[in-house]
């Protein structure tokens, strides 16, 4: 049995220490918004945080998250509403939005990192990240435009 | 319970609006307690048979149906835009379900050709405003008025002179008993509301919270995971296998043999079928397969494009389309060139590996499944299952990418092959190595572009095209040239070249291929604006002036102008990296011009890209403007960074480590231009896509005096 705490919740698992966290968090326990592209972290579809910092869930180790905080794109927000989602949201972002769970998590540890990241920390931060339908320049916007809304929160 | 609904439900058919290939119809509900049951029905009540595109519920709740897939280029958006402008909804009220495979109710359904919107606006827009007058003389009739003082907003009827007004639930009942008007009134483009307006698409919040339900991420009760070991080789047969390690797996439950039928042909595989996707995959690990490889280990990229070249040296081919006399001509000119252009096999690669549920029972099959032809697939199924087509189901949920990939009819198939086996329900996971290494591939084709100039202009034009052609793909008879052959090729050069052919050269490959973004577009428009481009030089003229002498129809003219306006085409100097090139398909017209220039660290780089797309009538032109920017992606991609080449029979790309994407830091900028006119709507989400590489190889001929005539070239090494 190993327990994981996953958006705050805590779950006790019976599976195969070895099994990536990914299909724990999808098949297990049933969280389907972080997704399955590539199984070598290679895409970052399946992006998710382990105690505050982005991973590629498809090769971590259940074994390893054992006692751990996870959160998911299901456990970013409540209500849709980090500076990013409304950002994505206002730019248009995803086209067939498989990727963008994962995008959105990356980009979540960058601002943290970097609240005004320039378009060269964005290429740096975000390049882990493939989408197929191209949507980097949107992206990118929506990036500076939850930057600039995170900064103007700041101030009120 | 539910079949009981149906045969409640008071159908209309407006078969007098529509062909009769198409049997649009709407149907309102008379039975408030059950249609509650069912309206804005969750994926598991998905059961129930919808036959329509509009339904409004009693209470008022107006349910609108997209009968396409949603793989990222924005039916989901645009179908219900159209329809709630003539019906007079507002788009936040409503609830959007995809439609299940069903021609009869919906024409085609498959999301190819960029066609759901060019295929079905017209109709939509009438049968939508039909339903929208039934409502307002039901209202009329209610209050005793005439119905010209009656109008329709925002869902409800309302009588001008008084102001009162009645929700279109109301009215429902009365509406739905009603026959339906032969002729209705529609909106002018200027007097639209949500039609040609950059609203924000309706899955765009589901898509941000991990809400939206792909494929992959369809759960059943009692659902188990499948992995399949196919043959590497494409086309083989399992000679024996060994399954007892596989079962020793925790989690795996049983391994079998299964065939998937790839168009006219099978290809085996073992299958391990556990109860996570995990245990199947490892269980898969630990198969040992012995194959039967059938000859096709003598399978090379390298020889594929050398018996190309043969072939367009060697061979006329058959003949597509010709017109005067280009070979004498040819013969006789003193200026004029002869060259090769290639493109590469290429992989779909969408994001979303293929997956599919199925569940086989003895009276019924159902699946779901990210699927972009679920009406040929609802045939596929009911043929080979031997089940009658009303007992086969086919649901689609969101798309993670498809590209043309997901209109194929091999892993509908073979889970339905493996539900059956197990008799219950199954998921089956393919890998990102499984999609990569099986195909269906964009098939690699070469092309010969002789031309001749005289006087400044194009005496000859004559193009050959070698590779394989997905139009043969159930017979290899190759007595008809590819119906495809000038894809991409704008049609107005044919009124202004005197002597002009196009020719197929038939080239034999077993590999499978099929379709991918733009079809033939994708590598014919490398070719021939290549050429095009080619022609200016020998010709001495600027690529744009010397198009403009043979595109001499208005909208070409206007899409010039626009193109060099927007571009500052005119003021450029020589030798700064301008490229250029226009396509056409889909009866959309996209020109574009990128920029390239050489960075301080030696390589080219791509300063910016504008785009010009003439597409007619159109829904959004905020989604339109995402489709061209993620079409110069996929088209920088297949140009400069992957391809798929096979070795000894083997594919030699497995993953993202050696099939290479672009990524943020590969994204240049990107402007979109939309040409205004009301034209019949041409297709959005691919033409974007075949102009982006020719004018990129001479924006780097006009920087370096280089011409590619090779995709994919490294743009780190130009």
């Amino acid at each position: 049995m190993i327990t994981i705490t996953v958006n705050s919740q805590r779950h006790d698992i019976d599976v195969d220490p070895n099994m990536p966290l990914l299909w724990a968090i999808r098949d297990i326990l049933g969280l389907t918004g972080t997704k399955f592209g590539c199984g070598a972290a290679q895409c970052g579809a399946c992006t998710v945080h382990l105690n505050g910092e982005a991973v590629r869930s498809c090769v971590t180790k259940t074994g390893r998250a054992a006692g751990q905080n996870i959160v998911t794109i299901e456990g970013l927000s409540s209500g849709n509403n980090h500076p990013l989602q409304l950002a994505w949201n206002e730019m248009n972002v995803p086209q067939c939005g498989y990727c963008q769970s994962g995008q959105i998590m990356s980009a979540v540890v960058l601002l943290r990192e970097n609240p005004n990241p320039t378009d060269q920390d964005i290429d740096d931060a975000m390049s882990g990240n493939i989408c197929r339908c191209g949507t980097y320049q949107r992206i990118r916007a929506a990036i500076h435009k939850a930057a600039a809304m995170q900064a103007e929160g700041a101030k009120s | 319970m539910e079949t009981n609904t149906i045969s409640r439900r008071n159908f209309i058919r407006a078969s007098s609006l529509v062909g009769t290939a198409l049997c649009l119809g709407f149907y309102f509900p008379v039975n408030a307690k059950k249609e509650i049951l069912v309206a804005g029905v969750s994926d598991d009540q998905a059961a129930f048979e919808f036959n329509a595109w509009i339904r409004i519920d009693t209470n008022g709740k107006v349910t609108l149906t997209d009968h396409r897939a949603e793989m990222g280029q924005g039916s989901y958006q645009s179908v219900p835009q159209i329809i709630a402008e003539e019906l007079e909804v507002d788009l936040k009220d409503i609830h959007v379900i995809f439609a299940q495979g069903s021609p009869t109710k919906y024409g085609s359904q498959i999301t190819g050709g960029s066609s759901t919107i060019r295929g079905a606006y017209k109709n939509l827009l009438r049968l939508s405003a039909t339903a929208r007058e039934m409502l307002i003389i039901a209202g009329a009739a209610k209050w005793n008025v005439s119905v010209s003082e009656c109008y329709a907003e925002s869902g409800h009827v309302i009588h001008r002179p008084t102001g009162k007004k009645l929700n279109y639930g109301d009215l429902v009942t009365a509406a739905s008993k009603l026959p339906a008007p032969k002729e209705v009134k529609l909106k002018k483009v200027s007097e639209y509301k949500l039609i040609r307006k950059p609203l924000q698409r309706l899955d765009t919040p589901m898509k941000t919270n991990g809400e939206a339900i792909f494929g992959l991420d369809k759960k059943l009760p009692g659902m188990l995971y499948a992995a399949v070991e196919r043959n590497p080789r494409l086309r083989g047969k399992v000679k024996s296998f060994d399954g007892s390690a596989a079962l020793k797996v925790p989690g795996v439950k049983q391994v079998f043999k299964v065939q998937m039928i790839v168009f006219n042909t099978t290809r085996d595989g073992v299958v391990v079928i556990a109860d996570s996707t995990w245990a199947a995959m490892q269980g898969r690990k630990a198969l040992r397969v012995e194959w039967d490889d059938s000859g096709f280990e003598h399978v090379n990229t390298s020889d594929i494009y050398k018996a190309h070249e043969e072939l367009l040296k060697t061979k006329e081919g058959l003949s597509f389309k010709k017109q005067g006399e280009p070979d004498p001509v040819l013969a006789q000119a003193s200026k004029k060139i002869d060259v090769i252009y290639q493109t590469p096999y290429q992989s779909h690669g969408a994001m979303e590996p293929l997956n599919c549920v199925a569940h086989y029972q003895s009276d019924k099959i159902e699946i779901w499944g990210p699927i972009q032809a679920p009406d040929w697939v609802q045939g596929d199924i009911s043929d080979k299952f031997k089940m009658p087509k009303e007992k086969v189901v086919v649901n689609m949920t969101f798309l993670g990418g498809g590209f043309g990939r997901k209109a194929f009819l091999d892993y509908t198939q073979e889970a339905v092959a493996i539900s059956k086996q197990i008799g219950g329900p199954v998921q089956v996971v393919w890998t990102r190595e499984d999609d990569l290494t099986q195909g269906p591939y964009r098939a690699g084709i070469s092309y010969r572009g002789q031309g001749s100039i005289e006087n400044g202009e194009i005496s000859a034009l004559k193009f050959k095209m070698a590779g394989q052609n997905i139009d043969h793909w159930n017979n290899n008879k190759r007595d008809k040239a590819n119906g495809s052959t000038t894809e991409g090729f704008l049609k107005s050069y044919f009124d202004n070249i005197k002597n002009i052919s196009f020719a197929d050269v038939p080239y034999e490959m077993p590999l499978p291929n099929m379709w991918w973004r733009s079809v033939y577009a994708s590598t014919n428009g490398f070719a021939y604006e290549s050429f095009i481009n080619e022609m200016a030089v020998l010709a001495g003229q600027d690529q744009l002036d010397f198009r403009r002498k043979y595109l001499k129809d208005e909208r070409c003219q206007a899409l010039i102008d626009k193109m060099e306006q927007v571009s500052g085409w005119k003021s450029r100097k020589k030798n700064q990296g301008f490229g250029v090139a226009i396509t056409e398909c889909f009866e959309t017209t996209v020109g574009q011009i990128v920029k390239v220039s050489r960075h301080t660290n030696g390589k080219v780089k791509i300063d910016q890209v504008w785009a010009v797309m003439d597409c007619g009538w159109y829904v959004n032109p905020d989604i339109i403007k995402a489709q061209v920017e993620g079409s110069v992606v996929m088209g920088l991609g297949a140009a400069t960074i992957h391809e798929i080449t096979f070795k000894n029979g083997l594919v030699e790309q497995k993953n993202f480590y050696d099939y290479l994407m672009p990524r943020m830091s590969d994204m240049p900028p990107v402007e979109v231009h939309i040409m205004e006119n009301t034209a019949d709507a041409g297709g959005v989400g691919e033409p974007g896509l075949p102009p982006f590489a020719p004018a990129l190889t001479d924006a780097i001929f006009d920087l370096t005096g280089k011409r590619i005539r090779k995709l994919p070239f490294n743009l780190n090494n130009v």
